[in-house]
């Protein structure tokens, strides 16, 4: 065996080298990474969307399970005594796997991990009975800070009282249409990520260094053929605009290179009858080539539809 | 090939597992550029294959990345690295039946990633896209099986010394290593936050910096002096090379996120490192240029060397974009545009592939020791190549640029996707001209082992003239 006899040299230079690269590109900015503290953005946004929306073994087909659901809630579950003001709380169900500021509070950052841990009660959370979280606001050291509060633990409500206090269309998921924006690849045009140009006055301000933290993954994006929607839900509410777009993007914008994602309606629409694509597509054909006056109507979406999750979800990107 | 899989590594003829890279290779190279083709015909033409979740443009995209990366370009690597390391040590491979095995795990592996991607089962990272279970499964039934093949016939050498060559390749497939288990690290610790965005582009950059670049290059340090029969110019200005893709390409993975919040001192580093990667082009561009002298009309009369030379000059203006578009100074204008798309093809499919597809042309004649079928088709195949690409990336460098006016002078986007409409066209007709010359260079190898005129014991298939 030849060896390396002649190369030893060579041999501890290159640990060197690699080495001193590894070091400067993975430990060093680890250091700097791990000592950015939560922004509110960073607090809801991990609520909302739970543990992880790329691939992984709750929900290995990113169908949207094991996810959150964002209530907004307007009166005491337990008591039903309206609140001074309404507020969002973040309802994971028993069995939902908490977000990684849950399981990991020293990732949100000074101050918030402890009234996080403290007042907020958070380490008492438990996957098997599931809870109730909020953001709140509390002082630590003097200063003030958003936290995440365990209303579960704080103020005894489950799960099970807020939705049975909440309607349907005070409840957002949120969560779930994240991991369809990921499964369905919107990030591919899309980008999460107003750039430091003056994209800023079109798309919104770009995010802070705190914005991201628990988020995983954070599908920033690099390949832009779309309009950034980091902050979309501000500038378009509409949930019918959104509804037509997504449906047959050429019908709102007659431009649009967006793909058709008419499949997210699934079988049924909102009154259990059954979408016939084929002839809504005739349709359509016939309206473009001049045969009909006015396109099909777009089905309403079931609201346990993959759509109403992905809509519910632009409509979270404020 | 499949016979030799439990045969005796010693029954096993030297060069099957190449063979069987190479093929493989070129199946997957008519595979992801088909579906680029598709891909792009879909950005052209938004209602062709519609409301069809299997065909939406978003389970596709990254089955066209991932195909070409880890189907056509690393196994062309793999290919390479199985005879030309032997034939620079001038020994055999340490195991053929190892490399039989690595290939067809191989094979199993990515169409399963691939078709779990298709299916939209994916982690939502850019180039680290397969979910975790298939990552694990690359690193250990790909890259580190073929590493052990690689190491273990540069240790069994019977040289004194090694080539050039064989350091890029030894390094590359240890490093590669690395870089999917470090880049991977996300998917399974579950980081989350900016961890997780920078470690996804810590994977993109060395994967095409630690991997791709430096074999690519390793190959041509082989192909031009074997072919031309000069010496290498220099093996100075290899080590320059060498040592410099080792200190200044795996630092640089912060300037592909110059817009996204990161420490500010991480992204200064990593830019100013980025320009660095200019040491390590110019010494590969000139030591390969200046090896050709006295044998120039080989870039006319021979397919190999004409490919190679063509990826080598593609690098001149590769690392010029690469060099000093990741600096604010120009970042802010194209960052996220077609400018970079187009950026991207120029490496993998102009540089990178160029070089790769030489290896293979030789690899497989030499190997089987047949001529090859017809220059006619190879000439096709260079020139759909070529003008493909070129019609690509001109098209995708406009539309870069209208994108970049739009974004800063805020016009509405959708004037910009209507600016960039007929760009968009030429595009999928260039991807197209790509896949075409593809299908016929499958075809010319098919030929090439069944009809092509046998080599005669001791000659080298470029001292043969062509036949048709």
């Amino acid at each position: 065996m030849a060896g390396f006899r002649e190369y030893k040299v060579g041999s501890r230079l290159f640990a060197l080298a690699f080495g001193g690269s590894m070091t400067i590109t993975l430990f060093f900015p680890s250091i700097n990474i791990a000592s950015v503290s939560s922004t509110d953005v960073a607090l809801s946004k991990q609520l909302a969307v739970g543990h992880e929306t790329g691939f992984n073994l709750e929900d290995p087909f990113l169908q949207g399970k094991n996810k959150p659901v964002v209530v907004a809630l307007k009166a005491d579950p337990k008591t039903g005594q309206p609140l001074a003001d309404a507020i969002s709380v973040f309802v994971y169900q028993p069995g939902t796997t908490f977000p990684a500021g849950i399981l990991h509070p020293r990732i949100l950052g000074q101050g918030i991990e402890q009234l996080s841990v403290e007042q907020g009660h958070i380490t008492d959370a438990q996957k098997a009975y599931g809870a109730v979280f909020t953001v709140s606001k509390g002082t630590y050291q003097g200063k003030e800070f958003s936290f995440i509060d365990n209303l579960t633990a704080t103020k005894g409500w489950m799960p099970a009282d807020v939705m049975h206090a909440a309607k349907d269309e005070d409840i957002s998921h949120a969560g779930a249409g994240k991991t369809y924006f990921v499964r369905e690849g919107c990030w591919w045009c899309h980008t999460l990520l107003p750039e430091q140009t003056q994209d800023w006055q079109v798309f919104g301000a770009p995010p802070m260094l705190g914005d991201f933290n628990g988020e995983s993954p954070t599908a920033f994006g690099s390949d832009r053929k779309a309009p950034d929607l980091m902050h979309v839900g501000s500038r378009n509410s509409s949930k019918e605009w959104l509804m037509m777009h997504f449906f047959n993007p050429r019908l709102v914008q007659p431009h649009s290179i967006m793909p058709r994602f008419d499949y997210l309606w699934g079988e049924k629409d909102a009154s259990g009858n059954k979408i016939d694509y084929d002839k809504w597509r005739a349709e359509y054909d016939d309206y473009r080539e001049g045969k009909r006056v006015s396109p099909p109507e777009v089905p309403a979406y079931a609201s346990d539809s993959e759509i109403r999750s992905l809509i519910d979800f632009m409509l979270s990107l404020k | 090939m499949l016979k030799y899989l439990f045969a005796k590594n010693e029954d096993i003829p030297a060069g099957s597992a190449a063979v069987f890279f190479g093929f493989s290779a070129i199946i997957w190279f008519v595979i992801g550029t088909g579906l680029g083709s598709f891909n792009a015909a879909k950005l052209a033409f938004p209602d062709f294959v519609t409301g069809n979740i299997y065909f939406a443009f978003g389970h596709m995209r990254q089955v066209h990345v991932m195909a070409v990366i880890f189907g056509w370009i690393s196994m062309a690597f793999a290919m390479a690295m199985m005879y030309i390391t032997p034939a620079l040590g001038n020994t055999k491979l340490w195991s053929e039946k190892l490399g039989l095995w690595n290939c067809l795990l191989w094979n199993v592996g990515l169409t399963l990633g691939l078709t779990v991607l298709w299916a939209g089962i994916t982690s939502g990272r850019e180039y680290s896209d397969f979910p975790w279970p298939v990552d694990l499964y690359l690193a250990f039934f790909v890259f580190i099986p073929l590493a052990v093949n690689v190491w273990m016939t540069i240790l069994n050498r019977r040289t004194q010394g090694i080539y050039t060559t064989n350091w890029f390749f030894a390094a590359a497939v240890f490093m590669v290593i690395i870089v999917f288990l470090v880049g991977n690290s996300p998917e399974f610790f579950h980081l989350t936050g900016l961890t997780e965005a920078y470690l996804t582009w810590w994977f993109a950059h060395n994967v095409l910096g630690l991997w791709i670049t430096p074999v690519a290059a390793a190959i041509a340090y082989y192909t031009i002096p074997k072919v031309t029969g000069n010496p290498l110019y220099s093996h100075r200005i290899g080590h320059l090379h060498f040592w410099s893709v080792v200190v200044f390409y795996s630092t640089p993975a912060a300037h592909h996120l110059m817009s996204a919040p990161l420490p500010e001192w991480l992204k200064s580093f990593a830019s100013v490192e980025g320009v660095l990667i200019l040491v390590p082009a110019i010494a590969f561009v000139s030591n390969i240029m200046l090896t050709m002298k006295g044998k120039w009309h080989m870039f006319v009369e021979n397919i190999e060397v004409r490919f190679t030379i063509t990826g080598c000059l593609m690098a001149i203006p590769l690392n010029m974009q690469g060099g000093f578009q990741q600096t604010r100074a120009i970042n802010w204008y194209i960052h996220g545009t077609g400018w970079i798309v187009a950026h991207a093809h120029l490496a993998l499919l102009g540089f990178s592939t160029f070089l790769e597809a030489a290896a293979v042309y030789l690899g497989l004649q030499t190997i089987m020791k047949r001529k090859l079928y017809s220059l006619t088709l190879a000439n096709m195949h260079f020139w759909l190549l070529l003008i493909g690409f070129s019609i690509y990336w001109v098209s995708m460098t406009i539309a870069g640029l209208i994108q970049g006016a739009g974004k800063i002078y805020e016009v509405p986007y959708i004037d910009v996707v209507i600016a960039e409409h007929p760009y968009m066209i030429a595009r999928w007709i260039g991807g197209t001209l790509v896949f075409t010359g593809n299908v016929l260079w499958l075809y010319n190898m098919w030929m090439t082992a069944r009809k092509g005129t046998e080599v005669p014991e001791g000659r080298m298939p470029h001292e043969l003239g062509y036949e048709r």
